[in-house]
């Protein structure tokens, strides 16, 4: 099922806001990637998968997404991934009343 | 404006009492996502790269104040206090929760709205001229006929499973304001004689394979436009590709089968249409023409009152010609620099309402470029209309000008989009800010887009921008010449693209090329282009940038 290299981490959104969520070594999910489990054999990551859509009542399209290791924990190899983990732009947002 | 009819409001809210149900089943797992998602989909729910999203329709563009309250009320209490307009009339809420959404569709059918159809493959949200029921050169109110498209459309039991997603537009005026010839059926009001009807295209749009619409009909009495439209759409269901999503498209179909073979197959199910409808539509249309009454305008001076330099530079670019020369257009841009094209506060929602109320009959219409229009505004009301949004941040003078760029959410929000678009925006609209050359300039479209999708419409902008990821890094293409009117155009590239760091100082050389090289100051950049072709704009960008890469 899965061609891409290892290591990766095992993503979705959650159900009830859509947050973006990773799967953490006790196969909670956390919306931080820092806290996300880094799967290093293919076989464990199509275990960990399958064990992430069985949860189909917590989160939304689980993946597997390609990571490399960062100082400050796993960083995606993919650009889309990154800004999904990043967050969207701290935009300016459009004036507010005075108070 | 239209009023919902009892059958309008009872057929909303049963959709609204079927979603509640869906989502409830989702939540407790009698529904899977794969069910649930062609599900939230039919109600305008996607799921975006950081959230939910919710597409609302806002038919032909056309608010009332009411209704623009309402859109403020859901934006604070059910998602971060801003929405975004959207190229498509529509405006989108990037952060409800799923729990929450039958409650905000509630409130939208509480205000005779809804997001049905805003997703799927299926007619979506027709669009139309912003400045409808108001323009001086109209042939006549596209809105009419809009919402009897939107009626006639909406669960149409032959039409819920197209090939392909389905868009119309409509203008009314003799100047394409509505970008008829990038949809997949272009409708705009012609004269012939006495007679009213339509000059029909098919078979354009954008995207990955974009293509302009090619005229099927050079004129189509009024009184034919339902079963005229129900034939094209047969035809395209049955023929339309259902093998690849990218080939699916009807302007494939044109482009494969040809247009002429199409013409007979659409005139041989039209003489069956025509025969069903039976006069049922006639009767429809003209109950609904009754809601689109003009207002009655006071009468008042015919020039505008004198005022700041500032006042005097925004109703320079930020109006246009009323019918009536004791009134005119406004246009609020939603597009001062630095700010995210197309968003507003809630705070700024209510302002315009009261401003709609107070000084417009009740009117609001969103336009296509992502701005929010008055369209009835008395001459001698400007000064107090400007003060006002002023006051809230949204009187940028710059209505048809380079930095009016309209943009897509791109990788900031959509799950589709390969680079981010608003931060280009933002970096563009405020360097030109700086430069102080925009009036000088004069009008110029950019659009820039995300993806090949082509959300913004970059293909038919004066300077078309694509964003691109290679290898990890955001490049942006650019298009010259693209024009979304009745001249309409397809922008060429100019060739490589550029680096995220490149782009802006890659826009200004095309600009600072075209104000060296036109005739006079009359001489847009559209006609410059027209007669000089890309060499020049080539030769600024690719030689300038290997002179700065040797540096």
């Amino acid at each position: 099922m899965s061609r891409i290299a290892m290591p990766v981490v095992v993503a979705a959104n959650d159900l009830f806001d859509g947050d973006p969520v990773w799967m953490t070594p006790g196969g909670n999910w956390s919306r931080s990637l820092a806290d996300a489990e880094v799967i290093g054999d293919p076989a464990g990551a199509e275990a960990r998968l399958a064990a992430a859509m069985a949860q189909a009542d917590r989160v939304v399209g689980a993946y597997m997404a390609e990571v490399r290791p960062g100082p400050f924990g796993p960083v995606p190899v993919d650009f889309r991934e990154r800004v999904r983990a990043r967050g969207p732009a701290p935009f300016a947002l459009p004036a507010q009343a005075a108070e | 404006m239209y009023a919902y009819s009892e059958f309008d409001e009872d057929f909303v809210r049963a959709r609204v009492r079927q979603f509640r149900d869906q989502v409830e089943r989702r939540i407790d797992g009698r529904l899977t996502e794969d069910e649930f998602r062609p599900l939230r989909l039919m109600n305008g729910l996607y799921l975006q790269l950081h959230a939910y999203m919710l597409r609302v329709a806002i038919p032909y563009g056309t608010l009332n104040a009411r209704q623009m309250r309402q859109l403020a009320m859901i934006a604070e209490r059910w998602d971060r206090g801003y929405g975004h307009f959207t190229t498509r009339q529509n405006i989108q809420f990037n952060w409800p929760r799923l729990r929450d959404v039958p409650d905000i569709l509630d409130a939208l059918a509480d205000v005779g709205m809804h997001a049905i159809q805003t997703s799927g493959n299926c007619v979506r949200n027709v669009t139309a001229d912003h400045f409808a029921g108001a323009a001086a050169d109209e042939v006549a109110d596209p809105r009419p006929y809009a919402e009897l498209m939107r009626q006639w459309s909406t669960d149409h039991p032959e039409f819920q499973f197209l090939p392909r997603k389905f868009k119309i537009a409509i203008s009314g005026g003799a100047e394409d304001r509505a970008v008829t010839r990038a949809h997949d059926i272009g409708l705009r009001l012609v004269r012939k004689g006495d007679e009213t009807g339509f000059e029909v295209s098919v078979g354009g749009g954008l995207g990955r394979t974009p293509m302009l619409g090619r005229v099927i009909r050079d004129f189509l009495p009024e009184a034919d436009l339902l079963p005229y439209l129900e034939a094209i759409l047969g035809v395209y269901n049955r023929l339309g590709r259902r093998d690849n999503k990218y080939k699916a498209r009807i302007k494939i179909a044109v482009h494969e089968i040809g247009l002429e073979t199409l013409r007979d197959e659409v005139e041989v199910r039209f003489a069956q249409t025509r025969a069903e409808f039976g006069g049922a539509d006639r009767a429809l249309l003209a109950g609904i023409a009754g809601h689109f009454a003009p207002p009655a305008l006071p009468d008042g001076p015919e020039t505008i009152p004198p005022g700041s330099p500032a006042f005097r530079a925004w109703c320079d670019t930020n109006l246009a010609a009323h019918r009536r020369a004791d009134h005119a257009i406004v246009t609020v841009s939603l597009k001062t620099p630095g700010q995210v094209p197309g968003d507003a506060s809630a705070w700024q929602m209510r302002l315009l309402a009261d401003l709609a109320e107070r000084y417009g009959h009740d009117e609001i219409r969103i336009s296509h470029r992502q701005n929010v229009v008055l369209p009835h505004v008395r001459k001698a009301d400007l000064p107090a209309v400007f003060a006002a949004l002023a006051d809230a941040g949204l009187a940028a003078a710059n209505a048809g000008h380079i930095s009016d760029i309209i943009a897509c959410p791109g990788l900031d929000y959509c799950a589709l989009a390969t680079a981010r678009s608003i931060p280009v925006a933002q970096q563009i609209a405020q360097h030109f800010e700086a430069l102080k050359i925009e009036h000088e300039v004069g009008p110029l479209r950019l659009n820039i887009s995300g993806c090949i999708n082509a959300c913004a419409h970059h293909h038919v902008a004066e300077i078309g921008i694509l964003g691109l990821e290679r290898a990890g890094v955001e490049t942006y293409q650019i298009t010259l010449g693209g024009d979304p009117t009745q001249n309409a155009a397809i922008g060429q590239r100019t060739g490589p693209g550029f680096a995220a760091d490149e782009i802006v100082g890659a826009v200004e050389r095309i600009v600072l090329a075209y104000l060296a090289l036109r005739r006079d100051a009359d001489e847009t950049f559209g006609e410059a282009f027209r007669r000089v072709g890309l060499g020049p704009f080539q030769q600024v960008l690719y030689e300038c940038k290997e002179t700065d890469d040797a540096a």
